[in-house]
């Protein structure tokens, strides 16, 4: 009796099984390498749980119909712990599972190293790095996920120059790939604008603790103006306390995106004043699914990450592009191809603001996700919005 | 010139902290402690936990951390090292072991305590300025002076007390120790939580000033090394001299060579090489170990 209830079950099981399989929508794998670990982690770990927080959202409310069909989104992430080496094992990997859809890596090394095997394999991906060779022809496959800092940099030191009176500037940067390329970026513009750079040269190891020693030379140029040069989430407190402690009283920005909690932890209000490019979302311009993408995000991972106003982005872009031409979810052409006309209503911000593909002025063609530039300024705990701008 | 010195004083003295834990381990059971570093993270975690966001005393969440380290690596050296190292005659095991550990511990402080930089709280306000010539801030001295008393204690506790006496005896001979009555398996682990609960000691200390993210074990044990192999394996006033040296090259060189870009720890490096080429067993070590 026993033995015929237990096989009774297991064919209601199997039955169940088979029919929960057909009713299940078919999967769209779209591909995350990124920087999950190590000092830069909160950048990749934002990426990341975006897309995991909106993919969530998505199969929760019964997928993402592109053509006739309607796909749940599985996200297929790689820790490329921002080593080239291990970006490229990502990309290949991502390849290997046949996605054509990967967002990152996070850094210039890691997205200059993935480009000839995303390009072999036909993948787009979405960096949030700044080399303008990855955006130029004869370069196709990269999108930029973000706005760059040879983009925001002239913007904020022109809104200084003429809200503040700065006249002198000083970079500092870490000894690696972006944040080097990020100062002579941001030195060029500076001089471009009249600015008279007056330290430019100090540089410090990319796991320094103590910045003190490092900073006490610049400070000595007593500028008007501190660039802390691609500084990660984690050196950007600690900068700005050493720089307060050593004296300074100057203005202290950045064109990297910061996190207004790590800034009040490792800083306080030592870093009041301090200016920052911001996620591209502001509560002014927030829509009603930006706030529930924060509460759903806050949901599952605890904290929320300003940086994800930014990050939110690159799979809805890529998701839209891919509903607005369907056979460019197997064919990366037909989508490279769409890039110049797509443009599809911008669901995270109020207002009729669109979805579209921009960088004809920085790179010649449109290789970059048009999100708002949103310059904050650290006050008590929390970003204040200085102004917004747009890239073209 | 004293604002250089200060701060090499300053390095100096958190740097011998950091390389203490690291010697003593490696005196006692010959084991390269690839995890130390990421001993000194969880002990800044944890004082930012208990001091940081739930408003415990300073001092006390400084004990909570050392507590807690000491707890560690007594247990990773009686379930982990202790098995290996009677198991396997090979030293590489317990290399790969530590390796492993480190590898572990970077996976655990990720999952616990998330891939943020976290600081605390000043736990004194103001800066020291002595017309611009010199300036420090007041929590930097009080850590400083906190960690040369703390190096004063441990030297007090490894000269004076029958712990201390037992573990000298097993870090110059463990056989001739054994011999003497030395419980070998007990003081193995409590030298082992000592050295974890150094490393502990140094990172509740530090987060004050520097704060502290998932991705510094690694460096830290790195650096950790250099005082190591700068001193003298195994030899703990070779730890801390080790730890001045390198504290005073790094402050010198920032300040006198920031002009040529990040030059500081080339020129360390190759000073290192240099010099291990000349004296292998550096400057306290012993020729045969």
């Amino acid at each position: 009796m026993q033995r015929r209830t237990l096989l009774k079950t297991a064919v209601i099981v199997t039955a169940l099984q088979a029919t929960m399989a057909l009713a299940e929508n078919p999967v769209l794998k779209i591909g995350f390498v990124g920087v999950t670990s190590g000092p830069a982690a909160a950048w990749g770990i934002s990426n990341q749980r975006s897309m995991e927080a909106r993919a969530a959202w998505i199969n929760e409310t019964g997928g993402y119909t592109i053509g006739e069909t309607t796909y749940d989104i599985e996200i297929v992430s790689f820790d490329d712990q921002k080593d080239p080496k291990r970006a490229i094992a990502g990309m290949e990997k991502m390849a290997q599972e046949g996605i054509h859809y990967v967002v990152g890596p996070n850094v210039d090394d890691g997205a200059a190293a993935v480009r000839p095997v995303a390009e072999a394999n036909g993948i787009m991906y979405f960096p949030y790095a700044f080399p303008k060779s990855l955006y130029q022809a004869p370069a196709s496959n990269a999108v930029l996920g973000m706005v760059a800092n040879y983009q925001s940099g002239p913007a904020i030191y022109k809104y200084l120059m003429e809200n503040e009176g700065v006249k002198t500037v000083a970079f500092i940067a870490a000894n690696e790939s972006d944040p080097l390329s990020q100062r002579d970026g941001g030195v060029a513009a500076a001089k471009e604008l009249g600015l008279e750079v007056v330290s430019d040269n100090v540089t410090y190891q990319v796991d320094t603790t103590d910045f003190t020693p490092v900073l006490t030379p610049v400070m000595r140029s007593r500028p008007d103006l501190l660039v802390l040069s691609g500084v990660s989430p984690a050196n950007a407190p600690q900068l700005i306390r050493s720089a307060r402690e050593l004296g300074f009283e100057g203005l202290i920005s950045t064109e990297t995106a910061q996190d207004a909690g790590v800034l009040a932890e490792g800083a306080g209000d030592l870093a009041n004043g301090f200016i920052s490019v911001g996620g591209a979302s502001t509560p002014e311009l927030a829509s009603p699914m930006m706030n529930e993408f924060v509460d759903r995000y806050k949901k599952m991972f605890g904290e929320y990450n300003d940086e994800s106003n930014t990050k939110v982005y690159a799979l809805e872009y890529i998701l839209e592009t891919l509903k607005a031409e369907p056979s460019a979810i197997k064919d990366v052409d037909v989508f490279q191809a769409s890039m110049d006309t797509f443009e599809a209503p911008n669901p995270y911000m109020n207002g009729d603001a669109k979805l579209r593909y921009v960088g004809m002025s920085s790179f010649g063609q449109r290789r970059q996700v048009a999100v708002p530039l949103v310059v904050n300024v650290y006050q008590d705990g929390v970003f204040e919005t200085l102004f917004v701008a747009e890239v073209d | 010139m004293e604002q250089i010195l200060a701060n090499g004083v300053y390095l100096g003295s958190q740097y011998a902290m950091i390389a203490l834990g690291l010697t003593l381990i490696f005196a006692l059971m010959n084991v390269l402690n690839f995890a130390h570093g990421q001993m000194y993270v969880i002990g800044g975690f944890v004082t930012y936990t208990f001091y940081g966001q739930l408003g415990v005393p300073f001092v006390l969440a400084l004990i909570i951390s050392c507590l807690t380290l000491a707890v560690l690596g007594a247990l990773i050296e009686k379930f982990l090292f202790a098995p290996v190292i009677k198991g396997s005659a090979r030293e590489e095991s317990t290399m790969l072991l530590a390796a492993g550990i480190a590898f572990l511990l970077d996976a655990l402080i990720l999952l616990i305590f998330g891939e943020k930089q976290r600081g605390v709280p000043k736990i004194v306000n103001g800066v020291f300025n002595y017309d611009f010539r010199l300036i420090m801030p007041y929590d930097r001295i009080v850590i400083c002076v906190l960690a040369i008393l703390s190096i004063i204690a441990f030297i007090c506790l490894m000269q004076y007390s029958k712990t201390g006496r037992a573990l000298r005896a097993l870090a110059q001979d463990r056989t001739a120790a054994q011999l003497m009555g030395v419980n070998v398996d007990r003081y193995s682990m409590i030298g082992f939580a000592l050295g974890a609960m150094l490393a502990g000691l140094v990172g509740g200390l530090l987060v004050t000033i520097t704060g502290v993210n998932l991705g510094m074990g690694g460096p830290t044990s790195i650096k950790a090394f250099m005082m190591v192999m700068i001193g003298g394996a195994g030899v703990i006033s070779g730890a801390i001299w080790g730890g001045i040296i390198l504290g005073f090259m790094e402050a010198i060189g920032l300040a006198v060579l920031s002009q040529y870009g990040d030059i500081t720890y080339l020129l360390i490096f190759v000073s290192l090489m240099i010099f291990l080429a000349i004296r292998p067993q550096g400057l306290m070590g012993k020729p045969w170990g």
